[in-house]
């Protein structure tokens, strides 16, 4: 039964790889570099959509990673213990909200707070940054990377926390017993011990914001283009396939989405490889002895 | 070292303990929102009408969402069915037999798996149900088209990695000795697993496919394409079927806000089972065996 799992890997490679031959066939390696997207004259280019979730999961990372890795830190070294399970209650929680459920709040209390606040301020603030520049929607692929960050800081932080633990105890009590305060040892003797698996842990949320698909759908405005203010709504490959693949009228057409889902799980497998050989060579003991 | 030293020493780790601190509230807070906001727009709309009615026709006030809550319990009863299964068994492999190198590879697998895109499932299934017949011995199995066996495939194909690996993580913490102790008996070595690994571990198995089911169940990217959506009831499991999920998803996305009101009274039943399961698991599990992290 164990097998069953290369069935499943073989079977998603073959299947992706049938649906997409025709536009393989047809588009060639021009697919990837196109930025049109016309399925009226059956014209297909996956650019833009590999720029919006490129840039949404960017967004995410820039988020997510400096205040997931210090909650990681607080909750291991630095909490007092009573309000540690508490706090990683929560977090486990938030990690089992469905995407739709976060996206309909993105849709109703997010993007309109966005809109009227955080935006305007930004565009006041940094206005001078093509990043900030233009008209501001609220729907927007800044929206989408906040919700696809808020989607990969429970990931990310919890298993920050595994490695974070996982550090030797010794270690600590060394840097202790030189003098140094908390923070010191934190610095010293966790962080700088524990780097490689904390990084595992970062590209693994990447992976999780590569193919997060319903609450970027609903937030980050569905608009193929390019653009360089990050208020302009974007679209990326995982939404594109959840919004037109039903409509797709065509072999085409719903070949060339199929491509982009092809495009979508290279990327994420490779990312996701990278994350657990990171990882599994940090705590070689998850490797765990037979009886 | 000097005093002034020891002072901005001591300074530095205060500021850092406050910011950790508040990155840890900022984390927390988008959760008490949703909460929130899920009980004051959820709560607040659910009425009789949305656990026994039918969703009206678009733009007409009232109605319910009783078919995707039959829906969604459909789909997942369908998914235990297809992934629960295998995902044992295949963590009674992983932990039980198997060499070391095979189980590396195996585990590792799997853990790629777990993260491949919902959405890419949903093309897959797609691809095998949908677009033609499945057909055994001239007999058309499973005609061609959305179908709620569809959805439920794709739910339980995406369990099976996730219950592997916790099943195998929930039998390694079964003591080696119960195992020697068997075998010294000479009792075989598949009714040692089944009659005493198996069942020493069985409440942390249930955890894990309980918690694997409560991840799938608010699924809506690969349902897109395989249970499809109804507005009214299936009659059958080849025929498209409503879910919770997509049922929000399209109410979110539509222009009434009656569709709203009830998109948010879905999302509020839908959280409040999800939670419940997590919690629930939690207080289940409060034992030796199932101690995680």
């Amino acid at each position: 039964m164990a097998a069953v799992i290369f069935a499943l890997i073989v079977l998603i490679g073959w299947e992706l790889a049938r649906g997409a031959r025709p536009a393989m066939h047809q588009f060639g390696w021009g697919f990837l570099i196109s930025t049109d997207w016309d399925p009226v004259n059956e014209k297909f280019g996956a650019l833009p959509f590999i720029f919006g979730t490129l840039v949404s999961s960017a967004i995410a990372l820039l988020v997510a990673v400096p205040i997931s890795i210090a909650t990681a830190v607080y909750l291991t070294e630095l909490a007092p213990l009573w309000l540690r399970q508490p706090l990683i209650m929560f977090i486990e929680l938030l990690a089992a909200v469905p995407s739709v459920i976060l996206g309909l709040w993105g849709i109703f209390v997010m993007v309109p707070w966005l809109r009227d606040h955080l935006f305007p301020w930004l565009q006041k603030c940094f206005g001078f940054l093509p990043l900030f520049k233009g008209p501001i929607y609220g729907v927007s692929m800044l929206a989408g990377g906040i919700i696809v960050a808020i989607m990969i800081i429970p990931i990310i932080t919890s298993v920050s926390r595994e490695i974070l633990r996982s550090v030797p105890g010794l270690q600590r009590e060394a840097a202790y017993a030189l003098g140094a305060t908390r923070w010191e040892v934190t610095r010293i003797a966790v962080l700088s011990y524990a780097k490689k698996g904390l990084f595992g842990a970062v590209i693994l949320g990447l992976g999780r914001a590569l193919g997060e698909t319903m609450a970027v759908t609903m937030v980050i405005g569905n608009s193929p283009q390019i653009a360089a203010s990050l208020f302009a709504p974007g679209y990326t490959l995982a939404s594109v396939i959840a919004n037109e693949f039903n409509e797709a009228t065509g072999s085409l057409y719903t070949s060339a989405l199929i491509e982009l889902g092809l495009v979508l799980l290279g990327v994420t497998v490779l990312v996701n490889v990278a994350a657990q050989l990171l990882l599994k060579t940090f705590a070689g003991p998850s490797v765990k002895p037979q009886h | 070292m000097t005093v002034s030293n020891h002072r901005w020493r001591n300074f530095k780790n205060a500021v850092i303990q406050a910011a950790t601190f508040a990155c840890a509230v900022l984390v927390v807070t988008p959760l008490v929102l949703v909460f929130y906001h899920l009980v004051t727009q959820g709560f607040t709309s659910i009425n009789w009408a949305f656990f026994t009615q039918l969703p009206r026709p678009e733009g007409e006030a009232g109605g319910g969402m009783a078919n995707a809550i039959v829906g969604t319990f459909l789909l997942l009863g369908q998914a235990a069915l297809f992934g629960v299964p295998v995902g044992v068994l295949g963590g009674i492999y992983l932990s039980e037999y198997g060499g070391p190198h095979l189980n590396w590879w195996i585990r590792f697998a799997a853990d790629i798996l777990n993260g491949v895109p919902s959405i890419i499932w949903g093309i897959v299934v797609f691809a095998l149900l949908v677009v033609h017949n499945v057909s055994l011995f001239g007999h058309v199995l499973i005609p061609r088209g959305f179908s709620a066996i569809a959805g439920g495939l794709v739910l339980g194909l995406m369990m099976i990695p996730l219950v592997m690996r916790t099943t195998e993580e929930v039998l390694q913490l079964v003591p080696g000795g119960y195992r020697e102790a068997a075998l010294a008996l000479g009792i075989a070595k598949w009714k040692t697993i089944a009659q005493i690994v198996v069942r020493t571990a069985l409440k942390g198995i249930v955890t894990g496919v309980l918690l694997a089911l409560a991840r799938v169940a608010g699924e809506t990217a690969p349902l897109l394409f395989t249970a499809f959506g109804n507005l009214g009831w299936a009659h059958k499991l080849t025929e498209p079927i409503a879910a919770m999920p997509l049922q929000i998803f399209i109410y979110a996305i539509g222009p009434y806000d009656d569709q709203h009101r009830q998109a948010w009274a879905g999302a509020f039943v839908l959280l409040v089972l999800v939670l419940a399961i997590n919690i629930g698991v939690r207080f289940l599990t409060r034992d030796r065996f199932a101690r995680r992290s």
